[in-house]
This record gives structure tokens, C-alpha cells and sequence, in this order.
């Protein structure tokens, strides 16, 4: 198995918000290429990779879709050089201040990368009745440092500001940064797309970067639509279990990609993709979810006249902040779990599926 | 005359990507040390860490009279930086912390650090913003909530370890961020005044530490040089952001771009008001911009060194930036470069006579 690390660093060093994804899709698709047959860009952005299944025209399809697009912020106004902004995701104001962040500034044509920090104005310059509490978002800025007059020149409102906190590597295999949420999906999926290079399959498979899943999973709407895949895998970030997060709905960290349960999830191919991976003793957790997942899964489900999905995770610490935490090795499994169930899919997979009621 | 070239743009990055939280200013004190190979008459690290070097004047060898001899000036800039102390593991790679230094806690959650000697990396994650209630997201989090992660393998980190913002270097034009710009600014141009000290006096060079902790390490570097009088060179917070109410900002300490901020008054001392005329009557003679940093709260190493034996005339300058104590302050190229240039402008100027002119 290939080191995906490198890549992963790469695709998280791109910015990539919801409605603004080229830049990350242009790394994945330089990725992807080699390891599809086609590849295009769905209406609202998606990255479509097909690679074609070995059995009879026409085949069923699967379709893996890992979300491509990122959290970030988005200029509002500009006063005296600062910048106010809102928020593109959904994003906790107590993680902004100090944190590092590129402006993408529109002024001049090509987006420009300008770095810069969200900054806490000093309790003078706030409401009073703030004091040592936590500054609503509204009254925070972005700065770059430059003058008034070149920050007018070069930022528009309506920017992009996406988190730049580099990634790195901590200790036991993990890596952090901005965008882990979803772009170790991504990796996940390049990793079954790499394992599929030497695994004969029957389905066609498409590998989807989707687009908005933040702002409510529209790409994969969109895409499931186009795509018309006979099965749907969203693979996703899930919650880890870490400092002030142990409850139900966290996962430990590097024990395996989740398998989600719920209303969401198709329930047999649930327990088909589950018997898989007892059988190839790839670690595993189960994860709830009673109601919405989260995922692109809640969207795909439903499209046109409902798609069998289901719903994959891999533990996540510190989710939408700029130091996400991830154990590589649940990217690998999550791949390799990915391929070997794509790989084991018959023709007549879908018509041995009986419900167990 | 002492510029700023790309050697001390790389030494300035140098400086504040290195960790020196308070009482383990090693990297930095390294920095310095190797720094100031062949430029001085005497170095000494002394009982707290402080680095004292003095570099001598070359003046006539036969005072004209012998009561004209050479000023001692005893230069300060502090090597310390606030930052954290690990002081409990609680198991798989997580630690709690404690702050070293004035940090406001709303600056911790989400921020990448370096911990210890290595530079481990490490994070300080919270509660996922999905697991959290909107009431909860209005509270601020408390310090013991939070932990350093530095990953499952916590074999090298261990209880004691000192930590830092993770924030590396990064110039975007005259923009310069960087944590710790308070006081690798100070450490930065008191090496190149150093080595283009004038020969009209004494430099006495004092690299000091714990400054963030309460001034400790200029206390006794002053008691030890005894100098005729102390500058101190620091950084200090430009608040020069727009209020939320539109209202005209009038607290704003100091502003981004208009030069070094001269002292007048804080918190822990007055300046000698002839060293203020001093600095500005030469800032004005030599078209440098300089301003004054507006009396009030904060304070230097200047609090500890006037105090000093029996009375040391000091002054402080600052260069401004923005977001002192954070993990990433904001300045200005222009703003540091002038700050040289003043400080070496006024230092060459002192003549034997300066402390017998009127203070006021």
C-alpha cells in the first residue's frame, strides 16, 4: 500500500470552500486520473471518476462520495482594513481568535492568497456587556497587516477565507490540520481507487469529490442524480473520542473507520459491508445515528426514486476546528474495507438483497 | 549605520521560531550567544540565564578631562515569551497546561503548539462545534477543559516540558506574523546595535529573562552592569482596531506604521524625561517617524531596571504590533527597521555631559 500522506498534505494545504472547491479539486483529479477510466466535473462541481467494472453492459454502479468542499469564513465588509466576515459552514467563534487564515482576495482578478489572523478586538472596543466572555463572530475581523487603502484595492466582499493552520504530523501515526474534515475521506477513496488498480471488479465504480456538503450536502444531490449509481457509499469524518467529547456519539481514534446505523443506512448492505470486515479482520466500530447522519448519505438516500446508502466514518477529533486530528492507519482501512467491498460485489448483488423483516 | 537586510529578516525568523517560554530561554540565549561571536569585549550568562555582554567603546584613549569618560548604557531586550507548562500527563498523548505569562485563555482552543527541547507538535482541540450547545458555545472554555494532544505516543513529552504557539515566520510585503514578535523585536535589533555599537560609549548588552513572569531577569542584569543609564527595547500592543460602535478608537496604545513608540509612563515606571527629549528631538532631526506610546497600563524591563540600585535613568522604546501574547501578532517591516535606526541614531549621539542637562 502507497504512503497516502504526501498527497493528504497536499490536498490540505488547498483551500477549497463550499461553492469554491476548484483548487482542491484540481489536486484530486491530478490524482485520480491515472486511476479512472474518465473524468469529469458534475453541473454544480463534483469530481465524477469512473473506472469501468468488468461485467456485462449495462452493470450496476457504485458510487463512493467523499466530500471535497471545506469549512472557512467569507468577507462581509471591510473597516479601516480589517475585515468582518461570516461564516461558510458551521464554524465555533471560541476556536477564531489566533487563528491563521488566507484571504482570497478577488480585487486584481485570479484569486490572491493574502495571509492573515482572526483578531479579537481588545474589550474596549467591544460591547461592554462581552467582558471576559467569548466574542460573538459578528464582532471579530480577519487582518492582513496591510494598509486601508491596499486591502480596499485587493479584497472584495464576498471573499474566501479559508483556514491556513499547516498540517503536521503528532506522534502514534496522526496527523492535524484544517480540511481533515473531509479531505481524509478523499484519501480514503484514492486509497481504494489504488487497491482497485490490481483487484478485478464487476461494478462500475465512481469516485465522487463532492461539492457543498457543508452548506447541505448539494453536490451529492446533485451528483446521485446525474450518476444514477445503483449503491451509494458516503464516506465521511466521524466524531473521536478525545478531551471534552467521550459521550455515545464519539468513536475512538484509530480503531477503525465506523459503520453507521440508522435510518439513513441501508440496513442488509449495512450488515454485508460489517460481515466483510469481520471476515478480513479489518478493526471496525459501530456508530448511531437515530436520526440525520451528517453525511452526504442523508442526501443521496433520497434522490430521484431512493438509493441504497450507507454510511462509512473515520474517527475524527476536534471536527471544524483548524487542528482536526486523524489516525492514518483508519484512512488505509477505510479504503482497503471500501475496495475489498466493491471488489466482492456480483451482478446479482442487489437482487439477493432481502429485507429481514 | 545598522539596516535590515535578508540576514536579520532570517535571524528575526529564527528568533521567534524558537521556543523560549519564561525560565527556559536555552534556544534563543543559544541564538544570541552564537550571535555574538567576535563582537564583544566580555560575555557572561549569569545565575538566572541572562545574557551580559558588553562591548567597549573606542573614544580618546587620554580623557580631555577626567571626569569625561565614556556613558555606560546598558541596552535590554527580553529573550522570554509567554507559552505553557505541561504539568500532568493525563494518558494517551493528552497533558494538562498551565499559562506562563498574560494569555487570554478565548486564544487557546484550536491552536497548534510546539512542546519541548524537539518541538514536538501537538494541538489544543475542543468539543466538536456539532456536540455543543448554542448556551455552552457563549461560555468561555475554561482553561482545565482544555489539553495539549500531542498524538497517542507520548513517550517523549513528559510533565515539566514547556510549550509554544506552533506559528512559524511568515513576511507578506512590509506585513510581518509571527508569534513572539514581543520581544524577538527586542532581541533582534539590540544583536545589530551590538554589532554596530558606537564608539562614543559602554554598549552593556543584557538579553534577559523572565520578563513575562514579573521583570526578574533585568533586575539583576541591571545590578550587575550598574550602567549610567538603560534603554530598553520591547514590542508593545498597537490596539489601533475600529470599535464596534463606530465610535473614534482613543486607546489604542500605539499605531501599526508610525514608527517606534517612545515611553512616557506605564505601569511600572516613568521614563527619564531627558531620554525621551533625547529620542524624539532625533527622531525629529533625522526625519525618523517615531510616536509616543500612550501613557498607561503594560510595562518593561525598564519597571525593574530603574529600580536598581540607586536609580538608573531609563527609557523605554517599543516597536508596535498587533495581538501582543497570541499566537499570531501582526507588524510592519518599516516599523522595526525604523526602530534600529532611531535607537542607533540617539546611542551615538550620548555624550559624557547627557546625565548633567536638565531633566525637564
Amino acid at each position: 500500500m502507497t504512503d497516502i500522506t504526501p498527497f493528504l498534505k497536499d490536498l490540505l494545504t488547498a483551500p477549497g470552500l463550499s461553492g469554491y472547491e476548484d483548487p482542491a479539486a484540481e489536486i484530486i483529479t491530478a490524482k485520480w486520473t491515472p486511476l479512472v477510466h474518465e473524468i469529469s466535473r458534475g453541473r454544480l462541481g463534483s469530481l465524477h471518476g469512473l473506472r469501468r467494472g468488468a461485467g456485462a453492459s449495462p452493470r450496476p454502479s457504485i458510487m463512493v462520495a467523499t466530500h471535497m468542499d471545506a469549512i472557512g469564513l467569507m468577507v462581509t465588509g471591510i473597516a479601516d482594513g480589517f475585515l468582518r466576515f461570516t461564516q461558510v459552514g458551521g464554524v465555533d467563534p471560541r476556536v477564531l481568535p489566533g487563528a491563521l487564515v488566507t484571504v482570497y482576495a478577488t480585487g486584481v482578478g485570479k484569486p490572491q492568497p493574502i495571509p492573515g489572523v482572526v483578531v479579537q478586538p481588545q474589550s474596549q472596543l467591544l460591547p461592554p456587556e462581552i467582558g471576559l466572555n467569548p466574542v460573538p463572530l459578528e464582532y471579530l475581523f480577519v487582518d492582513t497587516g496591510l494598509p486601508p487603502r491596499k486591502v480596499a484595492d485587493l479584497v472584495h466582499v464576498g471573499d474566501v477565507i479559508s483556514f491556513a493552520q499547516p498540517p503536521f504530523e503528532l506522534s502514534g501515526g496522526t496527523i492535524t490540520g484544517h480540511t481533515l474534515d473531509n479531505r481524509v475521506s478523499v484519501a480514503a477513496l484514492t486509497v481504494c481507487l489504488e487497491e482497485l488498480q490490481s483487484r478485478p471488479h464487476i461494478w462500475d465504480v465512481w469516485a465522487v469529490a463532492t461539492t457543498q456538503e457543508e452548506i447541505g450536502t448539494i453536490g451529492a444531490t446533485s451528483s446521485t442524480f446525474e450518476l444514477h449509481p445503483t449503491i451509494v457509499i458516503a464516506l465521511d469524518v466521524t466524531h473521536a473520542k478525545g478531551p471534552g467529547s467521550s459521550d455515545w456519539q464519539t468513536s475512538p481514534l484509530g480503531k477503525g473507520p465506523t459503520l453507521c446505523m440508522g435510518p439513513n443506512i441501508h440496513p442488509v448492505i449495512h450488515k454485508a459491508m460489517k460481515d466483510l470486515a469481520e471476515r478480513l479482520e479489518i478493526p471496525y466500530g459501530l456508530e448511531y445515528a437515530p436520526r440525520h447522519t451528517g453525511t452526504d448519505g442523508y442526501a443521496t438516500q433520497v434522490v430521484a426514486e431512493g438509493v441504497p446508502t450507507l454510511v462509512m466514518g473515520i474517527p475524527l477529533r476536534y471536527m471544524h476546528t483548524p487542528v482536526e486530528v486523524v489516525a492514518i492507519k483508519d484512512i488505509q482501512r477505510a479504503g482497503r474495507l471500501v475496495a475489498e467491498f466493491i471488489a466482492g460485489l456480483t451482478p446479482d448483488f442487489m437482487e439477493k438483497i432481502t429485507w429481514d423483516d | 549605520m545598522p539596516t535590515i537586510g535578508n540576514a536579520q529578516l532570517k535571524l528575526l525568523e529564527k528568533l521567534c521560531n524558537a521556543c523560549a517560554v519564561c525560565g527556559d530561554e536555552g534556544e534563543v540565549r543559544k541564538i544570541v550567544l552564537d550571535e555574538l561571536k567576535g563582537h564583544a569585549d566580555d560575555v557572561r550568562v549569569d545565575a538566572l540565564g541572562n545574557v551580559l555582554v558588553t562591548r567597549l567603546g573606542s573614544g580618546p584613549s587620554t580623557p580631555l578631562r577626567a571626569s569625561r569618560k565614556r556613558l555606560k548604557v546598558m541596552v535590554s531586550a527580553h529573550m522570554d515569551e509567554v507559552g505553557f507548562m505541561l504539568v500532568a500527563d493525563d494518558g494517551d498523548g493528552l497533558f494538562r497546561f498551565e499559562t506562563v505569562g498574560g494569555i487570554d485563555i478565548r486564544h487557546l482552543p484550536g491552536k497548534a503548539v510546539l512542546v519541548g527541547k524537539d518541538h514536538l507538535p501537538g494541538v489544543i482541540g475542543v468539543r466538536p462545534i456539532h456536540l455543543t450547545t448554542t448556551e455552552e458555545r457563549k461560555q468561555k472554555i475554561p482553561l482545565d477543559a482544555l489539553r495539549i494532544d500531542i498524538g497517542p505516543d507520548s513517550g517523549k513529552v513528559k510533565p515539566g516540558d514547556r510549550a509554544t504557539f506552533a506559528t512559524r515566520f511568515q513576511r507578506n510585503g512590509p506585513v510581518l506574523i509571527a508569534k513572539a514578535l514581543d520581544d524577538r523585536f527586542g532581541v533582534v535589533i539590540l544583536l545589530e546595535l551590538f554589532k554596530n555599537a558606537p564608539a562614543n560609549i559602554d554598549l552593556q548588552a543584557a538579553f534577559t529573562v523572565q520578563e513575562e513572569i514579573g521583570l526578574r531577569g533585568a533586575k539583576v542584569a541591571a545590578y550587575a552592569f550598574n550602567p549610567d543609564l538603560a534603554v530598553v527595547v520591547d514590542a508593545t500592543p498597537a490596539n489601533d482596531l475600529p470599535g464596534w460602535d463606530g465610535e473614534e478608537n482613543t486607546s489604542f496604545n500605539t499605531k501599526l506604521g508610525l514608527g517606534p513608540a517612545i515611553y512616557i509612563a506605564d505601569n511600572d515606571s516613568f521614563s527619564d524625561p531627558r531620554l525621551v527629549r533625547h529620542l524624539s528631538e532625533i527622531a525629529q532631526a533625522d526625519g525618523i517617524p517615531f510616536q509616543f506610546r500612550q501613557p498607561g497600563s503594560g510595562g518593561t524591563d525598564a519597571g525593574s531596571i530603574h529600580m536598581a540600585r540607586s536609580g538608573i535613568p531609563s527609557v523605554s522604546v517599543s516597536v508596535p504590533h498587533r495581538y501582543s501574547h497570541t499566537a499570531a501578532s501582526i507588524a510592519r517591516l518599516d516599523d522595526w527597521k525604523n526602530t534600529l535606526v532611531l535607537l542607533h541614531a540617539a546611542l551615538k549621539r550620548l555624550n559624557p555631559e547627557f546625565l548633567t542637562s536638565d531633566r525637564a
